[in-house]
């Protein structure tokens, strides 16, 4: 592996932490738009007590894998920012108004919290759909046919991302997240009705997930050959799905049982995989079909020393992130 | 609306709206850990419900800045691709430095907005010392990136693409000294006031208030010497701009043509038209001694540089003259209080003293927007200065006045509710009514 190709692999494990932990308080924020039956108001509570202290530091992982993109990527991160404008401006404003309703939410007057609470739930809703959305667009069709002079607005800034596969994805996404949030908000609760409330979503949106994948990895037949190449031929194609589909089953198991703890490792390392089974079937593209990693990297002067900050850096958040999740996340019981 | 024009307003909001946020992550933090310090020390309640309050200040606003930051981060790519083409391998590097400030900052502050009851007291308070100097270092690291802009530093050109890039020599670039120096003085002077303003309007009507008093007193320790030190860091920044970006200069203070013993022009119009500043009042040989330390030492006009090449002369001159009084301003009402202070005087008596403060509430951040209107406006109409042109590094996507539209109104519109929040949560007496009578004198404390 080249120097690029680790900054490359550091950038996907950022989005990697970003999606099992930022994704999931967007997942929150979707059951809390959908809570319902007799302990809606403490479902709520749940949930904004389980954000609260985290959401700005796993927030963080989105700016620095974008801060990595452009340092050590810059073509890339230029394209993205062209072509993807739109869809990325509409992440962006989901972003300011989930961060900012939730704080003022959270801190606001009691007259009008609820309607804030409305709007960090609507925000939670349709940011991961559109970030998924561009995912799905990188992974799909973006750059396929290349902006050529001739093409109009729409070809070149809208369609790659409004297509079946991206869509497909952004659900998938919006899937993943919810369940991710509703296992480990089984883990959050304290008292047991609550977490049987949050077993059952999660057992449910674990069941959706599993639909969400299937109708992705159908319409990237048409809409996504690179991945569903990857996918499906590569030599490590097969062991990873099997993996994957392990991690699946001992989630929605474990959940069943209620073996909690297992559920969050199985279904961390389940949308960890999907992940990953994505950045391979792209390698060694970074932005496919013509930028691969080493052709976009920055020079080597750069990426030394980006990689020497990453691991200082690493020195000093390692331990703060360890002692942030064990303050808040660790005096919960678990039965 | 022009495409250009679009993308630089769009920019110029998104920076405009997230500079007030960050500029008070990086000082409330320090006021908050100060006050609970005094709790700590004094073991009196009201200092617990001050460090509450601007920690509930600091979540509110720190929130805001740190998706507005985020939309900043994306900005770059979506209205600037080719900048970020060019310039990311080069000074990409304080922003990675930066991820990481922000990172501390956010997982501290989370630790001590939520962990009142679950560390202890020591503990929390090392949390919050944790989030004031993340603050400070996060703003250091993007201040460092744009002074690469104003004085780009650490590549080679050759045929337009960068070569022999060294991403430590161009952190280290010529203006990160004086910039970074001058930014972060301005964030504790402009909170800084801002808060003892607000506290001294309280105090007018209610000079014996006991909680106020205590606010007034650790604003004016955190603002104050922020404040008097400001002029002295600002003739640092000058004497830089005088060197290395002379066109900057010649913009801020009108000088259209070169001269030795050049004058200091106070206030005037320029007119761009006429090459001449009019209305204004002149200081002989003041503008050479400050830029240079030399009466006689000769100051660049605009007349080196084409016209095509210049700022917009009127607003740069306007936006300089703007900062400064308002920076004087502040600085003598620091000494005044200080003078006072020295003398034992009980400064919340002195109404005098307490409207001269008020005055001087919304100064800083207008002097903080006025001096990033002199950096950003007088750079162009470069993007890096000499290396890249601003209509060069624009995003080809038409249609970008829907974008800053849509921007704008959110920001808008945040930006009332925040001024909303705090006014009903934050600014307001307490209630505790043994705290209004209960007079502290400033020894007993």
């Amino acid at each position: 592996m080249t120097l690029a190709d680790w900054l490359a692999g550091l950038i996907f494990v950022a989005l990697n932490a970003y999606a099992v932990l930022g994704g999931a308080d967007f997942g929150g924020g979707v059951w809390d738009l959908f809570a319902f039956g007799p302990r809606r108001e403490r479902q709520r509570e749940l949930i904004a007590e389980a954000i609260g202290p985290v959401w700005e530091a796993n927030h963080v992982w989105l700016i620095l894998a974008i801060v990595l993109l452009f340092t050590c990527f810059p073509p890339a991160f230029a394209r993205l920012g062209t072509l993807l404008h739109i869809p990325l401006s509409l992440v962006l404003i989901g972003i300011v108004l989930r961060g900012s309703a939730f704080t003022f939410w959270r801190y606001g007057a009691d007259e009008e919290q609820r309607h804030w609470g409305v709007v960090f739930a609507i925000a939670s809703l349709i940011t991961p759909l559109l970030l998924g959305t561009t995912a799905g667009a990188i992974a799909g069709a973006l750059g396929q046919g290349g902006a050529a002079t001739g093409d109009g607005f729409y070809t070149i800034y809208v369609a790659p991302w409004l297509d079946p596969f991206p869509l497909a994805v952004g659900l998938f996404a919006l899937i993943a997240f919810a369940f991710l949030a509703a296992v480990y908000l089984t883990l959050e609760a304290r008292e047991s009705e609550l977490r049987e409330d949050f077993r059952r979503r999660a057992l449910a949106s674990g069941v959706g997930l599993f639909a969400a994948a299937v109708v992705a990895l159908l319409l990237s037949l048409s809409g996504a050959p690179r991945v569903r190449d990857g996918l499906i031929f590569a030599t490590w194609a097969l062991p990873l799905h099997l993996l994957t589909a392990a991690a699946a089953i001992t989630a929605l198991w474990a959940l069943w049982v209620r073996r909690w703890r297992v559920a969050r490792v199985a279904a961390v390392t389940q949308v960890s995989l999907i992940l990953w089974g994505w950045a391979l079937s792209q390698y060694p593209y970074i932005l496919p079909p013509d930028l691969s990693i080493a052709s976009a990297a920055a020079p080597a002067a750069t990426l030394r020393l980006v990689l020497g900050a990453l691991a200082l850096g690493a020195v000093v958040l390692l331990p703060s992130v360890y002692y942030l999740l064990r303050v808040f996340k660790s005096s919960v019981s678990v039965t | 609306m022009p495409d250009l024009l679009a993308a630089r307003s769009q920019m110029a909001v998104s920076l405009a709206f997230h500079i007030v946020f960050a500029v008070i992550g990086i000082a409330m933090p320090l006021m908050m850990v100060l006050a609970e310090r005094r709790w700590q020390v004094t073991g009196h309640a009201i200092y617990l419900d001050l460090a509450k309050r601007w920690a509930k200040g600091t979540a509110i606003l720190f929130a805001v800045g740190a998706v507005s930051g985020t939309v900043l981060s994306f900005e770059l790519g979506l209205l600037w691709p080719r900048f970020m083409e060019f310039a990311g391998p080069i000074i990409g590097m304080p922003f990675s430095l930066e991820g990481f400030a922000f990172f501390t900052e956010a997982i501290f502050l989370g630790i001590y907005l939520y962990g009142w009851d679950r560390i202890s007291p020591r503990a929390h308070l090392w949390a919050g010392v944790a989030v004031a100097a993340s603050g400070v270092a996060s703003g250091i690291f993007v201040v460092i990136a744009n002074a690469w802009m104003n004085a780009p530093a650490g590549f080679e050109l050759v045929n337009g693409q960068a070569v022999n890039v060294d991403p430590i020599a161009a952190m280290a670039n010529a203006a990160a000294v004086s910039q970074t120096l001058h930014m972060t003085l301005a964030a504790y002077a402009a909170t800084g006031f801002a808060v003892a303003g607000i506290h001294a309007f309280l105090l007018l009507r209610d000079p014996a208030n006991a909680f106020h008093r205590r606010a007034l007193e650790i604003a004016l320790i955190v603002g104050a010497p922020a404040a008097v030190l400001q002029p002295i860091s600002g003739d640092i920044s000058a004497r830089h701009i005088a060197a290395q970006q002379p066109v900057k200069l010649a913009a801020a203070e009108a000088v259209f043509r070169t001269q030795a013993g050049a004058p200091l022009t106070l206030g005037g119009w320029p007119d761009v038209a006429a090459r001449e500043n009019r209305f204004a009042v002149e200081i002989p040989y003041a503008l050479s001694l400050l830029a240079f330390h030399d009466p006689h030492a000769v100051v660049q006009g605009l007349d080196q540089v084409p016209e095509s090449e210049w700022p917009n002369v009127p607003a740069v001159h306007l936006a300089f003259q703007v900062m400064v009084a308002l920076g004087t301003y502040l600085a003598l009402v620091a000494l005044w209080a200080a003078w006072l202070s020295w003398r034992r005087a009980d400064l919340a008596h002195n109404r005098w003293l307490m409207r001269a403060i008020v005055l001087a509430t919304p100064m800083g951040f207008i002097a903080v927007e006025a001096g990033w209107m002199v950096t950003e406006l007088g750079r162009q109409p470069w993007v890096i200065y000499g290396v890249l042109k601003t209509r060069d590094a624009i995003t080809p996507m038409p249609g970008l006045v829907v974008p800053f539209v849509t921007f704008t109104l959110l920001y808008c519109f945040l930006g009332v509710i925040v001024v909303w929040l705090l006014y009903r949560h934050i600014i307001r007496s307490p209630a505790v009514p043994e705290w209004r009578g209960f007079y502290m004198s400033g020894g007993e404390s």
